[in-house]
């Protein structure tokens, strides 16, 4: 190590100031929360939600375009960063939203740690989409993880729940233990844990690849993990049903562009070496995802079970999109795949905070309402609604003019670009088993008679917001080209 | 006319006249809503006509084209044109929604606004489909078309309805999703074009043609039905409410076939030739085998499916004979079919909604109650069962001509089944209408009311009018058949 390395440096908060703001906010939060009498917590809420906005606000206005690192290279910031945290802030608030007359009506739930720990739990996400060093990577991911234990375990009387948050725990600290195993032997192979040090001495050929295909395979289980693909998925299912259905919309969204950001992150910028490794690994994952997750689906009578398989079948077909970025050492397909990807997870996004957030409307007076047999009828309760929530199933199932058949198409396109037939045949197969079951939950809105006839009641702003969450899924089915180049192009100024 | 995008306008405008029904909300507004939906059919059509009067017959070429760009990511076009292949079809969809919506008129008084709303979309997106020549663009209408009528048959149809919509929707689906793999293909084969006369025009080789044939076919094939995946046609039929199956019958089966002329013969000339024999093997037993389970069947409704299996059996007989004749007969009788066995299932619909039976054995006698209805019944029935001077024959014959020229064994095994067709069709008529009266179902019956008799009209005006005087359906056909057959013949293998 030569002096210039030693030089201390003063980081550039800069690139930082997003995380910061949001760290700063967060405890100032959590004091304030003491003071507040209210039981309904509003002002934790209202601080909460501009404190979000507040870190969208950072984040714009920080954005330059380029890549830049800071931190003695620990972190950096690029447009991919940028648009995916803008992505999060708004999730956030969204999921924040819907959750807001589920918790009230929870007296353990109504709390401001609820808020803090979205707060923590959103830095978390922030610094893996920001990280730049395995250990940003792990930092980031812990904070994230641990908040949402707590999350999940804060209606303490609720047994499921309980039962939810050890499950999510305990697998979730075997997954973090598996992530940091492979982690020690890429520091093994190649001395560095910085991503794109790493990078560099994998171009250099100076590492060693048993080692490193080693550490590799530890890697992909800890992110298969995190994703919640086969064969690393069993808390998907019971997480989801277990948990209060505020937190499970929060699980279900926002996570998925940090792990996206991650999987970009490790495996495409610090591995792509090792691509024609880790693509093999994923394959298998993929497949594996769609055909258990598609399959398992079918047979649940749990709306937020089916749809925890649902979300374990969407991510093995965004892992297609990964797949295919190198084919025979020959990247130039790399772009195309990755944002398909990408296109992928911000649609599956979108349309599964407007899916939980349908569950939540129809929970009402402190009691659940997620299984499939309470969406009987909806189409005579309220029309609007039942029309929302089957625009999002025909989304999900991948049905055009809804945005997720254009995230299927992308992808499918990418597949079939890198020579991939077979997979993409597979890829549809699965496809036609999971419409099964979205057709099923529309059976039940439509076909079938109510089993109560209740008209829903919700706050009006929840029912603008869902109404608009619909909506997008419908307009982005008609008008994709803007967000799918958003896409790109952030990837284009990121990799 | 040039400057008025017609295509998108019959597209878009029982879209949102259907949009417009479904803001009327509960059925305290239903008449409302019918009225509504009635002007949009209407304007739907209106704007239609022009297609026909402006077309130009002398030219192959597509006419009243609009190119935008839609996705330029993936150079996806909105580009719209028609041709003499595809104009007939928009012009039939949209006269067929302003009857469906005529046919559901008393009969639907639950859920007014959605039932007209649905077939008001779906008539958007069906003439999308024919008038779409972007690939994705086609497959998005194409694919989008089956929410409308999988809600139609869920939400209106008889006691099986879940399990038919269901078979519909999943079966269609298998079908176009390998269509949709064969998009991407030809879109990297073309080096990043979704434009279908792009994809006419781009050389491909013996084995990738025969790849795209097969996935055209599974995607064609389910939908026209061909044997044997025609299964969920019968259960679709029976359970749908009678506006369902007129526009199943009418439009949905001649999708398939449209496809077949838009993209296996122009894609993939030189498979379509080596695998003509499937698809006449697979038309004859169409015709010849489901003609005969027809003859069996009990219930009119599903008779009445089963001969239209055996009637798009002419069609995929007609295009894979490669002659002019042989092509134009299987369009005409498309069109005639079109409006045959609209007219069919809207007469069985008549003594559904009186009777609240389909058995043809709790019929007997209906003559002496509904004399009016039974000339109608009587007309539809002679064309389905391709008596001259109706629709029905002009299509058959010169299907069967066409077939003479190719193989007589061919054409001694289509023609043949003529008898059978008149069979199944006029012995269901006779056990039906004529005859004493069977019972007090029947003695209860009264006849078609202005409304009913006007759809009747609008229908036996088609059938006839086509029989008596094809040639303003043919002449429109001719330069775009010849072309087709033109560029068919050529080989595509470089």
């Amino acid at each position: 190590m030569t002096l210039a390395d030693m030089q201390f440096q003063t980081p550039d908060l800069r690139l930082a100031s997003a995380e910061i703001f949001m760290l700063v906010m967060a405890c100032l939060i959590l004091i304030l929360d003491l003071f507040v009498k209210d039981k309904k917590r509003t002002l934790t809420f209202v601080a909460t939600q501009l404190t979000l906005v507040g870190a969208a606000v950072v984040t714009f206005a920080t954005t330059s375009g380029d890549i830049g690192y800071t931190f003695s290279n620990m972190y950096v910031g690029d447009l991919l960063s940028d648009l995916l945290k803008l992505l999060l802030y708004l999730t956030v608030i969204v999921v924040l939203f819907y959750s807001r007359g589920y918790i009230l009506e929870r007296e353990q739930m109504a709390r401001g740690e609820y808020y803090t720990l979205a707060l923590f739990a959103t830095l978390g996400m922030m610094v893996m989409i920001s990280a730049n060093h395995f250990l940003t990577v792990y930092l980031g991911l812990e904070l994230l993880s641990l908040s949402l234990y707590a999350m999940v375990a804060m209606n303490r009387d609720s047994v499921p729940a309980t039962e939810a948050a050890m499950k999510y725990f305990v697998l979730g600290a075997l997954a973090s233990g598996l992530l940091l195993y492979g982690m020690s032997m890429i520091y093994g192979a190649t001395g560095t844990l910085e991503i794109t040090g790493v990078a560099e001495r994998l171009y250099a050929g100076q590492a060693d690849r048993t080692i490193l295909v080693f550490g590799l395979v530890f890697l992909v289980s800890g992110i298969a993990f995190k994703l919640g693909v086969v064969p690393f998925h069993m808390w998907i299912p019971d997480v989801y049903h277990g948990a209060p259905t505020a937190v499970t919309l929060f699980i279900a969204t926002a996570p998925k562009l940090a792990a996206f950001a991650i999987v970009v992150r490790m495996l495409i910028n610090g591995l792509i070496v090792l691509a024609q490794d880790w693509q093999s690994m994923l394959i298998l994952l993929a497949v594996l995802s769609m055909a258990i997750g598609n399959i398992a689906a079918i047979a649940q009578t749990n709306l937020k079970r089916m749809l925890a398989y649902s979300a374990i079948s969407h991510m093995g077909f965004m892992l297609l999109g990964l797949v295919t970025g190198v084919v025979g050492g020959d990247a130039r397909f790399a772009l195309n795949s990755y944002s398909s990807s990408m296109f992928y997870v911000i649609t599956y996004v979108l349309t599964s905070a407007g899916t939980f957030g349908m569950i939540l409307l129809l929970a009402r007076g402190g009691l659940e309402s997620d299984e499939l047999d309470d969406l009987k009828g909806l189409n005579k309760r309220s029309p609007w609604f039942a029309a929302m929530m089957m625009m999002m199933m025909f989304s999900m199932a991948g049905v055009p003019f809804f945005v997720g058949f254009f995230a299927k198409f992308s992808v499918l396109q990418a597949v079939v670009a890198a020579g991939y037939l077979w997979l993409a045949i597979v890829a549809v197969f699965f496809s036609l088993i999971g419409c099964f079951y979205y057709l099923r939950v529309v059976k039940l809105m439509y076909f079938d008679q109510p089993a109560c006839s209740t008209p829903l009641e919700a706050p009006l702003d929840m029912k603008i917001l869902l109404s608009a969450n619909g909506l997008a899924v419908a307009l982005l089915g008609i008008f994709p080209q803007a967000l799918m180049s958003l896409c790109a192009f952030a990837l284009l100024r990121s990799l | 006319m040039s400057g008025t995008p017609l295509l998108s306008l019959a597209i878009w405008i029982p879209i949102l006249a259907g949009l417009v029904v479904l803001a009327t909300g509960s059925d305290r507004n239903a008449p409302l809503a019918r009225m509504l939906s009635l002007l949009g059919a209407v304007a739907g059509l209106l704007v239609t006509i022009p297609l026909y009067t402006g077309f130009d017959m002398l030219t192959p070429a597509m006419q009243f084209v609009e190119l935008k760009t839609w996705i330029p990511r993936f150079n996806v076009n909105y580009h719209l044109g028609v041709d003499g292949i595809s104009m007939l079809f928009v012009i039939l969809n949209s006269f067929i929604t302003v009857t469906v919506i005529l046919a559901g008129w008393q009969v639907i008084d639950s859920k007014v606004a959605q039932y007209n709303a649905g077939f008001l979309i779906m008539s958007g997106l069906l003439n999308g489909i024919f008038s779409a020549l972007d690939g994705l663009l086609f497959y998005v209408f194409f694919e989008a078309s089956l929410i409308p009528l999988y809600l139609i048959i869920g939400i209106w149809g008889g006691p099986r309805r879940v399990y038919a919509a269901f078979k519909f929707f999943l079966f269609t689906l298998m079908g176009s999703l390998l269509f949709l793999i064969a998009l991407l293909y030809m879109f990297i084969q073309s080096g990043g074009s979704f434009s279908i006369l792009d994809w006419h025009q781009m050389p491909l080789g013996r084995t990738p043609q025969t790849w795209l044939f097969l996935a055209f076919l599974i995607a064609f094939a389910v939908k026209v039905p061909m044997w044997p995946v025609h299964t969920w046609l019968p259960d679709a039929h029976v359970e749908a409410p009678t506006g369902g199956s007129i526009v199943l019958a009418a439009i949905a089966l001649k999708l398939g076939a449209y496809g077949f002329l838009r993209f296996s013969l122009p894609i993939a000339p030189d498979a379509s030739h080596q695998l003509s024999g499937l698809v006449i093997g697979l038309s004859l037993i169409a015709i010849i085998y489901i003609g005969f389970v027809a003859l069996a069947q009990e219930d009119m409704k599903k008779l009445v499916a089963y001969s239209s299996i055996a009637h798009m059996g002419f069609v995929t007989l007609g295009f894979f004979m490669f002659s002019a004749l042989g092509v134009e007969g299987a369009l005409v009788q498309m069109i005639s079919h079109g409006f045959v066995s609209g007219a069919m299932f809207f007469s069985i619909g008549v003594m559904y909604d009186r009777a609240h039976s389909r058995q043809i054995a709790d019929y007997g006698g209906v003559v002496n109650r509904m004399p009016k209805f039974a000339a109608f019944f009587m007309l539809f029935a002679m064309a389905n069962a391709g008596l001259p001077a109706t629709s029905g024959f002009v299509g058959e014959f010169m299907v069967i001509l066409a077939a003479v020229e190719y193989n007589f064994w061919v054409a001694f095994a289509a023609a043949s089944t003529m008898i059978v067709g008149a069979a199944y069709t006029l012995w269901m008529y006779k056990r039906v209408v004529f005859g004493a009266v069977a019972n007090h179902h029947v003695a209860e019956l009264t006849d078609i009311n202005g409304r009913e008799f006007f759809i009747l009209a609008l229908f036996a005006v088609g059938a006839l009018g086509m029989g008596l005087y094809p040639q303003p359906f043919t002449e429109v056909m001719h330069s775009s058949v010849n072309e087709l057959l033109r560029h068919v013949a050529l080989s595509k293998i470089q």
